[in-house]
């Protein structure tokens, strides 16, 4: 073997030209597939951590139906208080979370008292939901985050509806919600604060005291919509999940089906689809990858073939096993699909490192100076590195089959 | 017991739709340590003569046996392990491994070919080195021999294996008369020192006169045969 791979390495080095600029053309192409994973998958993450940290937390617990109908934040579909006691008792044991926030999600009317406009209520635990979704007082662009986040009497409305409703910190507006019963209930608050825009349907989400939530809705009892969760450790998520459902699904309702629902982020927020996207493109260069190292090492082991037919005539002449020429062959593929691994990923990884020391930004919506951390996981650049090197031995088969093939004779008179 | 042995041997092609005899019923004897030459002009089968011998092709009739083993009855695979085991080639442009040194040419054989362990595969490529005269030249580069020494590592690379059997086709129709002479010279040498029996095939009638036994083709027929010299 050692004497096959040193053959194929000095026959590599004989045509150093064309062997380079093979290399090359796959070190290009491993860069390109290694820095888009490592870029689009620090914008993956800085994407999906806006929107869990400040909004939606990494999972949450609702009541079976409420997130088919969630555009309608339904009250009839609050989870009752028997529940979220037996919720609350789960949650309170589970060491992985990090924190878990009770929500009361309604739609009301927002006036200014000359305008009115629809919002999107969050009635929130003020320190429980800042725990949840902690990038969520960082997005208060107006005044402060008092109590917590948000004080009993008062408002966070949303830049949309400050600036269309021409409404400051320190204004009272009047907010008219329709009760569980049909009823309908108007209060006035003060406005205290003024949130940018996160990415997703959150552009009109107001928060407020869950026991203001509660006065509005004229609600008695400790029903809610849903449970917004932290974990410590996202990659946790799966097994939470498991566990959160095994324990919970034995809670039924009448129907005797599970009276509960679990969500993941992803379930609950269109840039799933965004994320699919990025996957997709991911794997449409990783197959122009496939595509660059099977032609380029083909190629060049055909010419190989052909260039060097009465060497392999007089391998096989002088009684070279056909196995052996074959080996001699792939060896040359696998060399030329190593050393261009090889160097792209050490390339790879060194720009890497580079653009965490000089960072890039960029705006995504209204957010601006996003920071993108790039990096690379190792499982990343060791499934491009085998499949690179597997597609390097695929391609150079049949050129290496071909010379093992060979007719001496032929292969001997050949000029 | 004789080396090779052909009875009514045959051998044509087809080219198209026409059938071209090559070998028209050659029959033929070669003893143990002989040195042979086929001669002839060019077309008149002498490189398919070879090339059956070695195995390297297949008879179209009659029958040939090398080492008492009936050249018809190998495969691909089979042909391969014998011309690894029993013959050495020696070729018209040397077919030296361009990018392995003299040293790892002669060696080539001993590791692709028969997978010798490393110290025993070092003594006896020395000792063929030696034995040609290449020695002090074990770690050039074949483009950096002229073109008898490129012959005389070829020689050592047929015989390193310690083949019954060495078939050179045209040895020496690269190399000025001199230095074909001294070729011819080695390889009987090798043939009085290993008791390696040499076929090869020439048309050049000074070289010719060195062989200890003459077979004279014409047309595919062997029209003298066996005539012996010296």
């Amino acid at each position: 073997m050692v004497n096959v791979l040193k053959l194929a390495t000095r026959n590599l080095l004989r045509y150093h030209r064309r062997t380079s600029l093979t290399a090359s053309l796959i070190t290009l192409g491993i860069i390109a597939v290694l820095m888009f994973v490592a870029l689009s998958g620090s914008f993956k993450a800085l994407m999906i951590g806006q929107i869990t940290d400040s909004m939606l937390g990494h999972l949450q617990i609702h009541r079976k139906g409420y997130v088919a109908s969630i555009d309608n934040l339904p009250l009839n579909l609050l989870m009752k208080p028997g529940a979220v006691k037996k919720i609350e008792s789960q949650l309170e044991q589970m060491p992985q979370l990090a924190a878990w926030s009770p929500r009361i999600k309604f739609s009301a009317m927002f006036s200014n008292f000359t305008e009115t406009t629809g919002i999107r209520l969050n009635g929130i635990d003020p320190l429980r939901e800042a725990a949840t979704c902690p990038l969520l007082p960082g997005r208060l662009s107006d005044g402060t985050a008092e109590g917590g986040l948000v004080q009993q009497g008062r408002l966070l409305i949303p830049d949309i509806i400050a600036r269309g409703m021409k409404v400051k910190v320190g204004d009272t507006v009047v907010l008219v919600a329709t009760n569980q019963d049909g009823s309908v209930n108007g209060q006035t608050f003060v406005v205290q604060g003024v949130l940018e825009s996160a990415t997703g349907p959150g552009g009109r989400d107001a928060y407020m005291h869950i026991d203001d939530a509660r006065s509005l809705l004229r609600l008695e009892d400790a029903s809610l919509s849903e449970y917004a969760v932290r974990l410590n450790d996202p990659a946790q998520l799966p097994q939470v999940m498991a566990e959160l459902n095994a324990s919970l699904g034995q809670m039924l309702n009448q129907q005797g089906k599970p009276a509960l629902e679990v969500h993941d982020w992803k379930k609950l927020t269109p840039f799933t689809a965004i994320a699919n996207m990025i996957d997709l493109l991911t794997l449409f260069i990783k197959v122009m990858l496939v595509g660059i190292v099977l032609i380029s090492i083909m190629n060049v082991m055909v010419m190989a073939v052909y260039e060097r037919m009465r060497e392999i005539g007089t391998l096989a002449a002088i009684g070279t096993p056909p196995r052996r020429i074959l080996g001699l062959f792939v060896a040359e593929g696998l060399l030329l699909g190593l050393a261009g691994t090889v160097i792209g990923t050490l390339i790879s990884l060194g720009a890497v490192g580079l653009l965490r020391v000089y960072p890039v930004y960029f705006d995504f919506g209204r957010q601006e100076n996003l920071q993108l951390v790039p990096s690379l996981a190792a499982g990343d650049v060791l499934f491009i590195g085998v499949l690179v090197t597997i597609i390097a031995v695929l391609a150079s088969l049949q050129p290496a089959w071909k010379a093992s093939r060979m007719d001496p004779i032929t292969a001997l008179r050949a000029v | 017991m004789s080396l090779v042995h052909a009875a009514g041997l045959e051998k044509s092609y087809r080219v198209g739709e026409v059938t071209v005899p090559a070998i028209r019923g050659a029959d033929f004897t070669i003893e143990p340590a002989s040195f042979v030459s086929f001669v002839g002009p060019s077309g008149s089968g002498k490189s398919t003569l070879l090339n059956m011998i070695g195995c390297l092709d297949r008879p179209s009739g009659g029958k040939l046996t090398v080492l008492d083993t009936d050249v018809a009855t190998l495969d691909r695979h089979s042909a391969a392990a014998f011309r690894g085991t029993h013959i050495g080639f020696v070729f018209q442009d040397f077919n030296l491994v361009p990018v392995l040194s003299v040293y790892e040419n002669v060696e080539y054989p001993l590791v692709m070919v028969q997978n010798w362990p490393a110290t025993q595969r070092r003594a006896r490529v020395l000792e063929l080195l030696e034995a040609v005269g290449m020695s002090d030249q074990a770690d050039k580069r074949p483009d950096q021999l002229s073109g008898g020494q490129k012959q005389r590592v070829a020689v050592a690379r047929a015989l390193v294996t310690r083949a019954k059997l060495v078939l050179a086709d045209e040895p020496t129709a690269n190399l000025d008369h001199a230095t074909a002479y001294r070729v011819i010279e080695l390889m009987k040498k090798m043939r009085d020192d290993f008791g390696t029996t040499f076929l090869f095939s020439t048309h050049d009638p000074k070289i010719m006169e060195a062989a200890e036994v003459i077979y004279t083709l014409e047309d595919g027929r062997i029209q003298q045969g066996g005539a012996h010299h010296g």
